[in-house]
């Protein structure tokens, strides 16, 4: 008995601290943030007035509002996917993507070279590569360099006003999110991907299996853990994709609003609009669709466990 | 890893008691856990309504027509941005401490005013003479009508720093007062006077015999012969702020129509946008468009690579504020022969009811002093020395800009080209200085809304009946919009 007692308040001693932290910086802002979103605070006055739940039938009606839904649905579904896509492909080539050279199975020549380049993205910061890209997607004589490329190889045709043309905007953000991307995921499987005994590719390449079939058949499933998490992880960042928005489009999510993201929307009205309020709503419907999207790819993507020993 | 581990069950009487043991646990910690709840954004309220205590102020007397406590120390908050804070630093506090030597000056300065100081704000702690301006600016409607801001009007009509018998508000140029007043009362100091124009490029002009155009008919004639030179004859400031080119369309239907027009407008009247004079300043800068006038691509660029373009002898007409010449200038610098000069916007027809020489000013950069502060006497004494003549002079000789104080540019050698046509503009103008407030009274009315409309426009997406129905609809929405506190303006 005594045992019992002082094991528990060893316990609660030492979980204190840490939990209390968390209580403080993570739970308590989002029951914070739940209330603030009941009110009509400014941001700016010391008291708060209870409103019920207007913001959430301004949010309903709200058309620049599902103009954001919609293109963080689409970011969503495609960077994950072709995020995920590009990263295997690379970590396959880099890992057991070479010819056989005698038996044995490796990477692609340079692979070691690949690896290294693939992860620089993931060292920029992302404000760096918002501007970076910005330049790219300018007009030719401010600097373009996208239009200039076309230019000079010959295909004038394709030259746009990229930033200018609101059905671009969401497209060239799912290409920078993904380039921004990539590399993480290709270091990511390299890694599962080493942890595949050897063997089984050897002995899938004695059983005269293609490259693509061993891929799909051998690789994907001994890495889908890896995949799953992965997946997760970056449609939480789809959700997200505050910083890249607004450093590339601006605070309005760019002409006519078409590249707006939730993210950008409740930085809008919290700071442009000083509308804590409303913007705390948008916040808790972003809480709401990320931990439902978390949900529903964990679900979804959950595979029967295959030993590897 | 994947393996279960089997439980044994345990016996129930124990098992219940460990359930028991584990609640008690966790309501001992959820205990002092919800204590540091109170530590919450949203537990300010109470606090702020307890200390509703007396500015400290002094005696009034001739040497203190404000009645500032001698004493107390000011807290100064400066935005560093263009104009910097150095007109702070070396002018205006040393006028303060050369009458007032024992008072202390806090200074500050910040790039985002907003971040630094709206936690201050909602704390009730904020300090007592603020530059609130920039990017971080915080919303001056909404500071007014959260009762925020305290009121100006003891300084406006304190005596001047310079003359006891003159009041502050008689030294400065019709308009400053009004530009910062909102529900009648002023709240907002603007110090600086902008004049907008059209900046083109005088080097350009000279070298090729190009008049400066003063009707619309000579401005799209010296537009053909400047295109036909391969230089772009307009620019805009890109796909970050087509609202520049809003400017010369309201102020040519102004010169056309008269300034009624823009009290319409500012007053959220139905159909102001529609009116004929402003359709017919539409359907002139969609002319520029639709000959090809703007430079190529300007429609996705950003605003300072267009302006630095526009600087760089790339095209010739650019629409701003006197801010251009400060803004731009290190591509100014560039190239030595680079001269600009502003010109007002053209007349659209000789039915025009203003003159040529009319430009639209105002006063910008504003300074407040919050309601809340612990010293906003002080705040508003630090406010009576800048507006002095050695400030304001100063001011004007440091940062490349006008002031609002009447006649503070006399007499100071302006050698910025840029700045000299502007004040010889002003001076050619007399009274006929117009100004709309829609943009500062509703920020969103005028961006996104009428900026996204005028960009369309510029790119002619929009037919100018098409532009009239955007603008409307913007203005319908802010009218109907219950939570937004309205202005209005006579006149």
């Amino acid at each position: 008995m005594n045992m019992r007692h002082g094991r528990y308040l060893f316990i609660l001693t030492f979980l204190l601290p840490p939990v209390g932290i968390y209580a403080i910086y993570m739970l308590s802002p989002y029951v914070q943030a739940i209330y603030i979103s009941m009110t009509d605070w400014s941001g700016l006055t010391a008291a708060q007035t209870f409103i019920g739940f207007d913001n959430y039938v301004e949010m309903w009606n709200d058309d620049q509002l599902h103009k954001a839904l919609w293109n963080n649905l689409i970011l969503v579904l495609v960077v994950p996917v072709l995020t995920l896509l590009l990263g295997l492909f690379f970590a396959s080539m880099l890992n057991v993507g070479g010819r056989s050279r005698g038996g044995a199975v490796t990477g692609v020549r340079g692979s070691s070279i690949y690896k290294v380049v693939y992860f620089f993205p993931q060292v920029l910061s992302v404000a760096i590569i918002g501007i970076v890209f910005k330049y790219v997607f300018a007009p030719e004589n401010a600097g373009g360099i996208l239009n200039r490329v076309l230019g000079a190889v010959g295909l004038d045709g394709l030259q746009r006003l990229w930033l200018a043309e609101p059905d671009y905007l969401i497209w060239i953000i799912v290409l920078v999110m993904t380039w921004s991307f990539v590399g993480f995921y290709v270091v990511l499987f390299s890694a599962a991907m080493q942890a595949i005994p050897r063997d089984i590719y050897e002995a899938a390449l004695l059983d005269g299996s293609s490259r693509l079939t061993t891929f799909r058949k051998v690789t994907v499933p001994l890495v889908w853990d890896t995949v799953q998490v992965g997946w997760v992880y970056m449609a939480i960042q789809a959700m997200d994709g505050f910083a890249t928005v607004h450093i590339m489009l601006g605070i309005n999510g760019g002409v006519q609003g078409a590249g707006d993201v939730l993210g950008v929307a409740m930085y809008r009205e919290a700071f442009a609009e000083a509308d804590f309020g409303y913007a705390a709503a948008i916040g808790v419907l972003m809480l709401v669709l990320t931990m439902v999207a978390a949900i529903l790819f964990m679900r979804g993507l959950r595979r029967e466990r295959v030993e590897l020993a | 890893m994947s393996s279960s581990i089997e439980r044994t069950p345990a016996a129930a009487g124990t098992d219940r008691r460990a359930f028991l043991q584990r609640l008690a646990i966790t309501g001992v910690a959820l205990g002092p856990g919800g204590a540091f709840l109170a530590s919450c954004a949203t537990g300010g309220g109470d606090d702020a309504d307890d200390e509703a205590s007396e500015a400290p102020s002094g005696d009034v007397s001739d040497d203190n027509p404000l009645g500032i406590p001698t004493d107390q120390p000011i807290e100064v908050y400066i935005f560093d941005g263009g104009f910097g804070d150095e007109y702070a630093t070396e002018l205006h506090q040393p006028i303060f401490n050369e009458k007032w030597p024992d008072i202390q000056i806090d200074h500050h300065a910040a790039v985002d005013i907003g971040a630094e100081l709206q936690a201050r704000f909602v704390a009730g702690d904020p300090p007592d003479f603020i530059n609130n301006s920039g990017d971080g600016q915080m919303d001056p409607g909404q500071l007014v009508s959260d009762g925020l801001l305290a009121d100006l009007t003891p300084l406006f009509d304190a005596p001047s720093w310079d003359d006891p018998n003159v009041t502050v508000r008689d030294t400065l140029l019709p308009g400053t007062v009004e530009s910062g007043t909102r529900d009648g009362k002023p709240y907002v100091l603007n110090y600086a006077f902008t004049v907008f124009g059209l900046w083109f490029n005088q080097t350009l002009m000279d070298e090729n015999g190009w008049p400066v155009p003063t009707t619309w008919q000579e401005m799209m004639d010296v537009c053909a012969d400047i295109a036909a030179t391969g230089i772009a004859p307009w620019v805009y400031q890109g796909v970050t702020a087509p609202r520049y080119m809003n400017w010369p369309l309201l102020s040519m239907a102004t010169k056309l129509a008269g300034p009624e027009i823009l009290v319409a407008i500012d007053n959220l009247e139905p159909g102001a946008w529609g009116h004929e004079a402003v359709m017919e300043s539409a359907a002139a800068i969609r002319s520029l468009a639709e000959n090809g006038y703007f430079l190529p691509g300007v429609e996705g660029m950003e605003f300072r690579d267009a302006q630095g373009l526009w600087a760089r002898g790339q095209a010739v007409f650019c629409p701003s504020g006197s801010w251009l010449e400060n803004e731009e200038a290190d591509a100014i610098a560039e190239n030595p022969t680079f001269q600009l000069a502003m010109m007002p916007d053209p007349l659209l027809s000789p039915d025009s009811v203003m003159p040529l020489e009319t430009v639209r000013a105002t006063a910008g950069e504003p300074y407040v002093v919050p309601a809340d502060a612990k010293n906003p006497l002080g705040g508003m004494e630090y406010m009576r020395a800048m507006l002095s003549m050695e400030g304001a002079r100063g001011f004007t000789e440091r940062v490349t800009s006008l002031t609002s104080v009447a006649g503070s540019s006399e007499g100071v050698q302006i050698e910025a080209p840029g700045l000299a046509s502007a004040q010889a503009a002003l001076q050619a103008a007399g009274d006929n200085v117009v100004n709309w407030f829609y943009p500062s009274w509703y920020g969103t009315m005028e961006n996104p809304g009428i900026d996204q409309a005028t960009g369309a426009l510029l790119r002619a997406e929009l037919t100018v009946d098409q532009w009239v129905e955007q603008c409307e609809a913007v203005a319908t929405e802010i009218r109907e919009d219950d939570s937004i506190v309205k202005q209005n303006r006579e006149g």
